[in-house]
């Protein structure tokens, strides 16, 4: 695959409600953090790609209403429905394509602007399961009981993960949701739909993120060392609940076996320094951190309880916060690839991890309960 | 920031977007849901291909990508593979809380059923428990004629 790089990343502070911007305004500013970070200039962007949905929005055609702040007038731009993970991989084949030698992703919506559990009930089948009412954490909590089960893992080990990531989150300056909480605070938390109580959930976050693709003769004016994409996949699901196993993640270990494939990586566990992925759900990073090889089927419990997932361990995930920490639907997996360039830049701040990062991997999901993921290996060679 | 607000009225705009739909369920579907309304039995489809009975019943198979081809009867009793107890009530929910959802395999189907239990105490629902459909008394051709599954042994 031709050398493509991220030359520029920006984020909002991710937040319970942004009074002061309306939605583009809220893209707005992070397309110009972006600009800023890539030492480019709006004329320098070829072509745009708005990650956006029409139903968090309140506008069909969304991505045409965010065209006029992320420096769209007058040049091509498309949307993507779904997670900022698969609008970036647009953006990258448009490059791959040769037409366009940098790309500008934006991701954002406005959570605190509607009601998620009507949005995402509205992703169910209308004629054979809409009418139950499951919305995205209802949904998630099946999830939860069969994979949690199946391999024992405990409630106490999720909570590890929400402890974990909003610690995380209270070094990171974007972050929504940062607290210092402990397993007894988890467990004592509001029941929500069993087993997850509120502190196993996301907030839902007002954010935008945007990221700027270039080639390699693009990257050279970019102001910063370039983060080359060294492998990218991504593989859908079964659209049923009941079409699936929802203790495994089929499509997560497929897309992670292709990215890992096309980057030259074995042993992902030992070749991955740092991991921002898709934690909706405290269950979630444990399963996922299985789908990606990180550790074995049915091991992700112990692999939190171990420590190797902390800042400080052996394979850090979510140093950020994850999505526990900040999670602006459709925004959370862009966010994820800003976490993982500012990690090999060396850029993280306070939420940095030790070691140097030589290659770190990014990941976001589209669709209920983990159906489609998108996997990113990003390096700094 | 605060400064602004000193001079600027922070408007909240209130609005709803409420567009009705007309969904032709299709011959699978009208099939599936009127035999729920005048027979009270439970239909699934068999791919040709893998041999799997896909409950609720599509025309094509999802894995194979191949046209289903026989309809299967099946048994309104079945096991719950998975379930999760919901303790917040949201505007769409056909129940209030606490209630029940679970995941299904119904006896013959070899895709799980996603549906509400009901007639149990919550506290003791387990997977692996037998459980059989109850169907409304006013049926009107929906997924929710079957008013929810309730364990065979009582509860």
């Amino acid at each position: 695959m031709e050398r493509v790089a991220i030359v520029g990343v920006g984020q909002t502070k991710h937040s319970a409600g942004r009074r002061e911007v309306n939605y583009p305004e809220l893209v707005y500013e992070a397309v110009s953090l972006a600009l800023a970070d890539a030492g480019l200039n709006i004329d320098d962007i070829d072509n745009v790609i708005t990650t956006s949905n029409d139903f968090w929005d309140g506008r069909t055609i969304a991505s045409m209403a965010t065209g006029d702040v992320s420096g769209g007038v007058g040049k091509n731009i498309s949307c993507v429905e779904g997670d900022g993970t698969f609008g970036a991989f647009y953006g990258l084949t448009r490059i791959l394509s040769g037409s366009y030698g940098t790309t500008l992703v934006t991701a954002y919506s406005k959570g605190s602007e509607s009601i998620s559990p009507l949005i995402t009930n509205a992703a169910f089948d209308p004629i054979y399961m809409r009418c139950l009412g499951l919305d995205m954490v209802t949904a998630g909590a099946l999830q939860a009981r069969r994979y949690m089960k199946r391999y024992g893992i405990s409630e106490e080990e999720c909570a590890l993960v929400s402890v974990k990531n909003h610690g995380h989150a209270l070094d990171n300056p974007h972050a929504h949701l940062a607290m210092k909480i402990t397993v007894d605070d988890v467990m004592n938390s509001r029941e929500v739909a069993a087993p997850m109580k509120l502190y196993d959930i996301s907030p839902v976050s007002d954010g935008a993120c945007c990221i700027i693709l270039a080639n390699e003769e693009r990257s050279k004016k970019a102001a910063n060392k370039p983060v080359w994409v060294k492998g990218v996949s991504f593989c859908a699901d079964a659209y049923l609940l009941g079409d699936r196993d929802l203790s495994e993640s089929r499509a997560l270990e497929k897309a992670a076996q292709g990215a890992y494939k096309m980057a030259g990586i074995q042993n992902p566990r030992e070749e991955i320094d740092v991991a921002e992925i898709y934690d909706a759900f405290t269950y979630q990073e444990l399963l996922w951190t299985e789908g990606l090889g990180l550790c074995d089927r049915g091991q992700g419990g112990k692999l939190v309880a171990g420590g190797a997932t902390a800042r400080e361990g052996d394979i850090p995930v979510n140093p950020s916060g994850g999505l526990l920490g900040a999670h602006p639907v459709i925004a959370a997996g862009l966010i994820r690839m800003a976490e993982a360039v500012l990690q090999i830049r060396g850029q993280a701040g306070e939420r940095q991890i030790s070691r140097k990062v030589r290659q770190a991997l990014a990941h976001g999901v589209n669709g209920i309960c983990g159906q489609s993921h998108c996997v990113w290996v990003l390096g700094s060679e | 920031m605060n400064d602004f607000w000193n001079d600027v009225e922070p408007l909240v705009y209130k609005s709803r977007i409420k567009v009705p739909y007309s969904w032709q369920a299709g011959e699978t579907a009208s099939f599936f849901l009127t035999q729920l309304r005048d027979k009270k039995i439970i239909w699934g489809k068999a791919c040709p291909e893998c041999r799997k009975v896909l409950v609720p019943p599509r025309k094509s198979c999802p894995f194979c990508f191949v046209d289903t081809e026989k309809w299967i009867q099946l048994s309104s009793r079945g096991i719950i593979e998975t379930f999760t107890i919901v303790k917040r009530d949201t505007p769409v929910q056909p129940l209030k809380a606490p209630f029940a959802y679970a995941v299904i395999r119904l006896d013959g189907a070899d895709t799980g059923f996603v549906h509400l239990l009901g007639g149990v105490d919550l506290e003791k629902i387990q997977e692996g428990m037998a459980v059989e459909a109850v169907f409304s008394e006013d049926r009107k051709g929906s997924l929710l004629d079957i008013a929810y599954f309730k364990p065979t042994g009582g509860a």
